[in-house]
């Protein structure tokens, strides 16, 4: 961990670290304490009157059934997320492992989706399945799927996820097949020498062998779809119909930017910040695992 | 191939066509309104071979943004997606590549002080501190400025980790020899580690200049002046209205503004842009 | 050397002097964009060329949300502009953020600006006024919800092509329209504004008590009436029965029904120069329907849109320019070009009075109709207008719960006890934070 060699100055390391720390200071550790100072007090959008309220702010939000229901939105948005991010990805991955001819083509035309924002990603989705002139839309109501994405929950919830795991294949992709390329061909012959079948082989070698990239994976994604998702939903659903796909960062930003309920949307804020800690710590041990290999 | 088997690889190859075509969908519907009128658009089904609408639209968005949303011009947003994009790898790589120099090669006092300090602010993500950031920037005058824009994002725990974890793997006897010259610290740095960091650098690059340009939430938070706005904020307030009220072939124009640099980047230069995935973890 | 110094010196002190007897600044932000925007610098344009002492300078600030957000952080950071404009919801917000602003009628004394709040229209002026009179904010644009029919599909599913005049009558129309395949019968724009907060005042029943919460901020929502329940149930009913579409919290309706999607809908007066604009409809526009067995039915309607705020801080000399500003818009020319060319509501008498002599309602008829809904009887506790605090939030309820109705997923009972109970727990930290 630690360099043998070393230099010595009294002021370089500092000056080195000055411009770092500062913008850490400034940008990341006054606005959290911020936050967290809003968190205890009860004030006026314009922060004219200003009282300490100790932990009401949590305690209010503990009490609203929304903002519990705007948990379990989030647990069954990620798992979606994740899960169907991680399958959808993992297949494709194994076949592209298979295939030897336009394996780099397959790749190029699979990973450019990474490129997209989140929130043009949305727009994009948003528009295939707008509920009156979409071009899906279309074609559901000719099955006779009656599709109005605007009212129906489970609709909207179905639209942002499509929109979010399309987004995310391409990263998944990548380290899927990162992952099945550094599995050792002499395990899969062996097993194929046995007479195991493909699908076999898959399940029983290959698919443990991933395990670690699956499961790291599964960090970024429960990450991504708590955080950077923000703009699917923003420029699709806004949280609704109903509290459909109100997320805990979509809420924060609507009690807090449209609805200038400060002391609220920083104990959420708070909330969110051990929620963070938690994933981050999840994350962090693993990768520090990994580069242990 | 461990065996031959014409049906799995007749499988393989039709799973992923299927793959590709699912995922490129989204952008062939998105080209083909974009070069229509709005009228053929509303038509439901629209059509599915391209219009010959794609000087109009294009040049409309490029030069005077949509009619009844955002007039920002598509030509200033690009430009702005452009700086972000710009401002924030080459910001985070120097910050980064010296922060991690110091830490790696000194030892001083308060060192792991900031070397934890660093690291806490992956647990800090924009998403949970909206409100007070937003109020920072506000204090501090920043609001529609590319200062604003781009300074509080170039702090980064991933990329000083990267360099720490690659200066790290760099032979003590470099730094030896350099001393037994009796070349400085600075000089060191200058002419030994930064040319081997070069393939790293590159990696970030790719990878932020993504993060950059993709911005959503900040730049929606702290712009408020059309001729601010970037490419990503400037498609959502097109949206003004419902689905049928919405210029949506002018905001799918836009929408291949947004996403071909990006787009580009990732396919031009994928040897880096998968480096530097692997390595940044995210 | 030195002399050229001093001269230079006092050529730049005399530069400064003649700077501060220039022009004083009015900042003003906003949030109309587009043909609004250019409307309101029309506005802004005329009052500097018709005086030298002030010069009002816009500034486009987003949507009213974002206005609103960017000011409270303007204000904050001690840099606020003059005035800005604010949307009705964001009224008791303003209001008792007494430190924070000036209200309109101690500006204009002050100033000595001759005001004569009689002169105003009292549907209009009194959702920005306190209970004694005294107006707080300056209504700027204001509409309200009016009901427009598509006269093509009604002829073409063989009704007479004449707007219904109660639910009754439009539920019938409907279910004709249905009949003849027509797809989207009937939409409507801001779910809330609509129908329950223009639908009590136009059915003179009360939002919340208190006097519709201007009264205190003591007051709770009382949206779960049986009156309410009735029509909300009937609403459920009808996207049942796919005679009313659903399009979102917004103004999404007004496009789908400018673009001849639907054949009826509830949306802003404003909404009336796109449909000119887009000319794919055949419309009539007519008062909201209303249920014909309610006592007192119908009242009169409530306004939407934004006021303008004075924020405080500034010097009064710059207040007097403010003073200058209001009593220009309260002119009855200046507020026939922004009624006519906007087709927001004029806000005094005077300038309806103007606008029908000069012959513009004959013109265009039906451009008179959001005055007249508004002024339809004198307005009663129930009908002045509302003040909620954090009714940004308290209308996102509303709406949320109404989406749970017209989904399936609640009754309409449930779901407006719900609202009243949410509502009413935003009110209390409201009440609370403002102590």
């Amino acid at each position: 961990m630690e360099k043998r060699v070393v230099f010595r100055s009294a002021w370089l390391p500092y000056a080195l670290v000055a411009p770092q720390i500062a913008i850490t200071l400034v940008f990341f550790f006054w606005p959290a304490a911020q936050a967290v100072w809003y968190s205890l007090h009860l004030q006026d959008a314009f922060g004219l009157k200003v009282q300490f309220v100790g932990l009401a702010n949590f305690a209010t939000l503990f009490k609203d059934s929304n903002y519990l229901a705007s948990f379990k939105v989030t647990a069954l948005f990620s798992v979606l997320v994740a899960f169907f991010g991680i399958a959808i990805s993992l297949l494709l991955a194994t076949m592209a492992d298979r295939v030897l001819r336009g394996a780099m083509a397959y790749k190029t035309l699979l990973i450019w989706p990474y490129a997209v924002a989140p929130a043009v990603a949305g727009v994009l989705w948003a528009f295939i399945f707008a509920p009156s002139i979409g071009i899906l839309t279309y074609i559901l109501k000719g099955w006779g799927v009656d599709w109005n994405w605007i009212i129906k929950g489970d609709q909207a919830m179905l639209l942002v996820v499509i929109a979010a795991v399309w987004k995310q294949i391409s990263y998944n992709f990548l380290f899927f097949l990162a992952g099945l390329q550094s599995i050792p061909k002499s395990l899969i012959e062996a097993a194929a020498i046995d007479g195991a079948s493909p699908f076999r082989r898959f399940w029983t070698i290959v698919f443990p062998l991933l395990s670690p990239t699956t499961f790291f994976l599964l960090v970024v994604n429960i990450v991504y779809a708590f955080f950077d998702t923000f703009g699917v939903i923003d420029a699709t659903t806004q949280g609704g119909p109903g509290q459909s796909t109100n997320i805990l960062v979509y809420k924060v930003y609507h009690d807090g930017v449209k609805a200038a309920d400060l002391g609220g949307s920083s104990a959420q804020s708070v909330i969110l910040m051990f929620i963070v800690i938690v994933l981050t710590v999840a994350q962090f041990r693993f990768i520090e695992r990994k580069v242990q290999y | 191939m461990v065996e031959n088997r014409p049906w799995l690889t007749f499988l393989s190859h039709s799973v992923l066509m299927l793959g590709v075509l699912a995922v490129a969908f989204p952008l062939y519907v998105t080209f083909i309104a974009s070069t229509h009128t709005l009228e053929a658009i509303m038509q439901a089904p629209m059509p599915l071979v391209p219009g010959d609408q794609l000087v109009e639209n294009f040049t409309q968005v490029l030069t005077a943004g949509s009619t009844k949303g955002s007039k920002a011009a598509g030509a200033t947003m690009l430009v702005n997606s452009l700086v972000m994009a710009l401002a924030i790898p080459l910001g985070k790589i120097t910050i980064s590549v010296i922060s991690a120099f110091a830490i790696v090669y000194f030892r001083f006092p308060l060192r792991m002080f900031f070397f934890w300090m660093i690291f806490v602010t992956l647990m800090l993500p924009v998403e949970v501190r909206i409100i007070p950031t937003f109020k920072v920037i506000a204090d501090l005058g920043m609001l529609n400025t590319y200062a604003g824009l781009t300074v509080p994002l170039i702090a980064s725990a991933t990329a000083t980790f990267l360099f720490r974890q690659f200066f790290m793997t760099v032979p003590d006897e470099l730094a030896e020899a350099a001393r037994v010259d009796g070349a400085g610290p600075l000089r060191f740095f200058w002419d030994v580690l930064l040319p081997l960091s070069k393939t790293t650098m590159a990696a970030l690059f790719v990878i932020q200049f993504i993060y950059g340009w993709n911005q959503y939430l900040w730049p929606l938070l702290i712009t408020t002046d059309e001729s601010m706005y970037t490419t990503v904020i400037g498609i959502k307030r097109m949206i003004v209205g419902g689905d049928a009220a919405n210029e949506w072939n002018l905001i799918m124009a836009t929408a291949i503004l947004a996403m071909l640099p990006p787009a580009l980047v990732v396919m031009l230069m994928q040897k880096w842009f998968v480096k530097g995935l692997v390595e940044t973890e995210k | 050397m030195r002399f050229r110094l001093i001269a230079a010196a006092l050529a730049g002190a005399g530069l400064f002097s003649a700077n501060a007897y220039a022009q004083t600044e009015i900042q003003w932000w906003h949030s109309m964009g587009g043909a609004l925007g250019e409307a309101l610098n029309g506005v802004a344009n005329q009052f500097n060329a018709s005086q030298k002492d002030y010069k009002v300078v816009t500034s486009f600030k987003g949507t009213y949300g974002e206005s609103m957000t960017a000011a409270i952080a303007a204000f904050r950071a001690g840099s606020a502009p003059h005035l800005v404009q604010v949307f009705e919801v964001g009224t008791a917000t303003m209001m008792a953020a007494k430190g924070a602003i000036v209200p309109v009628a101690k500006v204009m004394a002050d100033a000595k600006e001759p005001f004569d709040p009689n002169a105003y229209l009292p549907t209009v002026t009194g959702y920005y006024s306190d209970l004694k009179g005294n107006m707080l904010s300056f209504p700027f644009n204001s509409s309200t919800a009016l009901f427009y029919i598509d006269r093509n599909k009604f002829k073409a599913a063989g009704l007479p092509p004449v707007p219904p005049k109660t639910w009754k009558e439009l539920i019938a129309a409907a279910e004709k329209l249905k009949a003849a395949g027509q797809d989207c019968v009937y939409t409507t724009g801001w779910p809330s504004w609509v129908h329950i907060e223009n639908f009590s005042a136009w059915h003179n029943v009360p939002i919340g008590t208190k006097q519709n919460g201007m009264g205190g901020f003591d007051t709770q929502f009382t949206v779960n009436s049986p009156l309410h329940v009735r029509h909300v149930s009937m609403l459920a009913d009808m996207a049942k029965k796919g005679l009313f579409t659903y399009a979102g919290r917004g103004n999404q309706a007004d496009g789908k029904f400018q673009a001849g999607e639907c054949a009826m809908a509830t949306i802003s007066a404003g909404a009336l120069a796109g449909t000119i604009k887009a000319g794919k409809t055949d419309w009539e526009l007519s008062f909201l329907p209303y249920h014909d067995d309610v006592k007192g039915a119908p009242q009169n309607s409530i306004i939407g849109g934004a006021s303008l705020w004075v924020m405080a801080g500034r010097k009064p000399e710059e207040y007097k320019g403010v003073a200058k500003f209001f009593a220009f818009l309260s002119r009855p020319e200046v507020q026939m070009e922004w009624h006519t060319s906007t087709g927001y509501v004029p806000i005094t008498k005077a300038a309806y009075e103007l606008t029908q002599k000069s012959g513009f309602y004959a013109k265009n008829p039906g451009r008179d109709l959001p005055v007249r809904q508004l002024t339809n009887k004198a307005p009663t506790e129930n009908s002045k207008g509302l003040r909620f605090g954090n009714f940004v939030q308290g209308r996102t309820v509303i709406e949320e719960e109404l989406e749970n109705v017209f989904s399936g997923k609640k009754e309409p009972k449930a779901a407006l006890d719900d609202a009243v109970r949410r509502g009413n727990e935003i009110l209390r930290q409201f009440e609370a934070a403002n102590k």
